[in-house]
């Protein structure tokens, strides 16, 4: 019982910030927001038996990319969304736009409810609980990832190289000629 | 015990959160931050039917899409800056013109 | 009411009161250690020999005027402090403090005394230590003011800096106990060699004992590292527009994130509650409190020892030597692991 409860609200919680966040004008509050969903969906690892990606979640993403975000948005002072070109221009204004968007959103919840009663109909247990904390350990998952996903590994971290050397290329100051 | 369907509904909904955030904001941030949410929406998807499955690939294939997500955040905003510096705008309808 | 639950409870209870406490006393011993070493008596008068200073200050500090700068945002304005001071007593949970206690008898099973013990608790603590980084980002860029801004961007770039330095120490200690679990890196420090030496890591990994506190002395923006918040250059950075209690939750924040490194440092590296005499008796928690407290006693000693440095020293120093060093370190503690038990 408390196990649903706190998935109903770890999910409410990571819903509910992912959608203010579209929402908001300025990008400061969206990134607190989103760093709020992502700690919620740290929480919904952490009941999945994934510690490692739990705490790599909010490492990685609430602590390093979320920080980058926050670094940019101060750093480039970066303008709000002008409130009444906002209500000008929004996309969801033209008639052709929102009538298809209210088809595929029509099409989505559809289909979605489909894929909820499937699933729940067809869904095998998920793995009784026995020896998930062995199975899903760091032990476990340092093994593997150092055995059979060796070379995404390595090559990862080439792409973090070429990453950081294309970031620093790329938002570098133009020599002044 | 937490069924399977529903982390893939939050997945589900999530994922659909970060589209409609993709096409409907006018500001490069802001896309950004909608993709990410994407990327995060498919990262429960992943642990979930790894969780289900009961072995730890789908942690490991989520450890390389964050890694993945950072390197491409960082490119990504490297580019905003860079637009930023020329344009002064975040709104990418400022950068439809294929002149720089 | 559950007896389990309840000692759970006082053990939580005695760790939240354990770190409010040590800030306190923290704001005073370094203002008398810091008098003491400039020759002089530090605070003397409120209470028997100054010790009742810190019950002044807080209480000035609380009937101050609760200013927020016009041009101030104001939802980030107040969600600064909160985020650091939440963020820096949420790390000290997965820190374990003492080995097991039944409280006398009084329980059935022993209860750890810990708020939590997280098998994954070195990361915990690491994840959260990083999520203070927003609290002064924020209070910077929401203050409306350019010291403020100034001091925020450079402190929070300086405390992802070191971040790098201090996970790869604290990896190379994770490497050597074998498991992420402060908890079981403390039980592998227990015991003596050759009958005396005592099984810290700290004689296995020196080189990874200086990253750390010197990775830690930077985290927590203390002295020599604490030039975002130098009174002298830059009034005082990132809490220039904080007054009343939004200010006081910085200071507490950043005792409390000191007294987190420290206590993780003792776990990881001085073999945590174990020592000579009172383990016997249940006592392993006084041995804690004695190494975290010397740990303490070095930050203010270094703090008034030293000079500052500046902020583009400070990153050089912690890109260009402290992390390399740290990398070093793990390549030769994996080394040393497998030559030795191959």
């Amino acid at each position: 019982m408390p196990d649903t409860l706190l998935f109903y609200l770890f999910a409410t919680v990571a819903i509910g910030a992912s959608a203010l966040v579209i929402g908001q004008r300025n990008p400061m509050y969206s990134i607190m927001l989103l760093i709020a969903s992502f700690g919620a969906l740290s929480a919904l690892y952490i009941q999945l038996d994934a510690p490692f990606v739990a705490m790599a979640q909010v490492v990685v993403y609430a602590g390093a990319i979320m920080v980058l975000f926050l670094f940019v948005v101060m750093l480039l002072n970066a303008p709000q969304e002008d409130a009444a070109e906002w209500d000008r221009t929004h996309p969801l204004r033209r008639p052709g736009v929102a009538r298809f968007g209210a088809l595929l959103a029509g099409l989505l919840i559809v289909e979605l409810v489909w894929a909820f009663v499937r699933v729940n109909d067809a869904n095998a247990a998920v793995a009784a609980r026995g020896d998930v904390a062995e199975i899903s350990s760091v032990r476990s998952v340092g093994r593997v990832l150092f055995t059979d996903y060796v070379f995404a590994f390595e090559a990862t971290s080439i792409l973090i190289l070429v990453a950081m050397v294309g970031a620093v290329v790329l938002a570098a100051r133009e020599e002044k000629r | 015990m937490i069924p399977l369907g529903h982390y893939l509904v939050v997945s589900a909904v999530l994922f659909a959160i970060g589209t409609a955030g993709v096409f409907l904001r006018r500001n490069l941030i802001t896309i950004l931050l909608s993709v990410e949410i994407m990327l995060n929406a498919v990262n429960l998807s992943f642990v979930a039917f790894g969780r289900s499955q009961g072995n730890v690939d789908g942690q490991i294939i989520t450890f390389f899409v964050m890694t993945v997500a950072a390197a491409e955040a960082a490119v990504g905003l490297a580019i905003v800056i860079a637009l930023f510096r020329h344009r002064e705008s975040l709104n990418p309808d400022a950068f439809t013109s294929l002149k720089w | 009411m559950d007896l389990q639950l309840l000692a759970q409870f006082v053990v939580c209870f005695a760790a939240f009161f354990m770190l409010v406490n040590a800030s306190a006393v923290l704001v005073l011993a370094e203002r008398k250690v810091m008098g003491f070493m400039q020759q002089r008596y530090g605070p003397y008068l409120v209470g028997p020999h100054g010790l009742l200073q810190p019950l002044a200050d807080i209480l000035k500090l609380l009937f101050k005027e609760e200013l927020r700068p016009k041009g101030a945002d104001k939802w980030l304005f107040t969600l600064a402090p909160i985020i650091s001071v939440t963020a820096a007593f949420a790390a000290f949970a997965a820190v374990p403090w003492g080995a097991e206690t039944t409280f006398f008898g009084l329980l059935d099973t022993p209860v750890k005394l810990g708020v939590a013990d997280v098998n994954v608790a070195v990361l915990v603590v690491f994840a959260i230590t990083s999520m203070g980084v927003y609290g002064i980002v924020l209070a910077g860029w929401s203050s409306n003011s350019k010291y403020s801004l100034l001091g925020g961007l450079r402190s929070s770039a300086q405390m992802i800096s070191y971040e790098l330095a201090y996970a790869t120490a604290l990896a190379s200690v994770i490497m050597l106990a074998g498991s992420l679990s402060l908890r079981s890196v403390v039980d592998a420090q227990a015991g003596y060699w050759l009958g005396f030496i005592p099984r810290w890591y700290l004689f296995l990994q020196p080189l990874g004992f200086i990253i750390y506190v010197i990775a830690g002395v930077a985290e927590t923006n203390r002295a020599p590292f604490d030039f975002p918040e130098a009174e002298q250059e830059l009034v005082a950075g990132y809490n220039t527009e904080y007054s009343s209690v939004r200010f006081a939750l910085f200071p507490q924040a950043e005792y409390i994130n000191m007294t987190t490194m420290a206590a993780v440092a003792t776990d990881l590296y001085l073999g945590g509650w174990h020592g000579p005499f009172l383990e016997r008796y249940g006592l392993g928690w006084v041995w804690f409190l004695v190494k975290v407290g010397l740990i303490l006693f070095a930050y203010i000693w270094v703090r008034w020892t030293v000079p500052r440095y500046r902020y583009d020293q400070l990153m050089q120093f912690g890109w260009k030597w402290l992390f390399p060093a740290a990398v070093l370190n793990l390549i030769a503690t994996a080394a040393f692991i497998l030559y030795f038990n191959a």
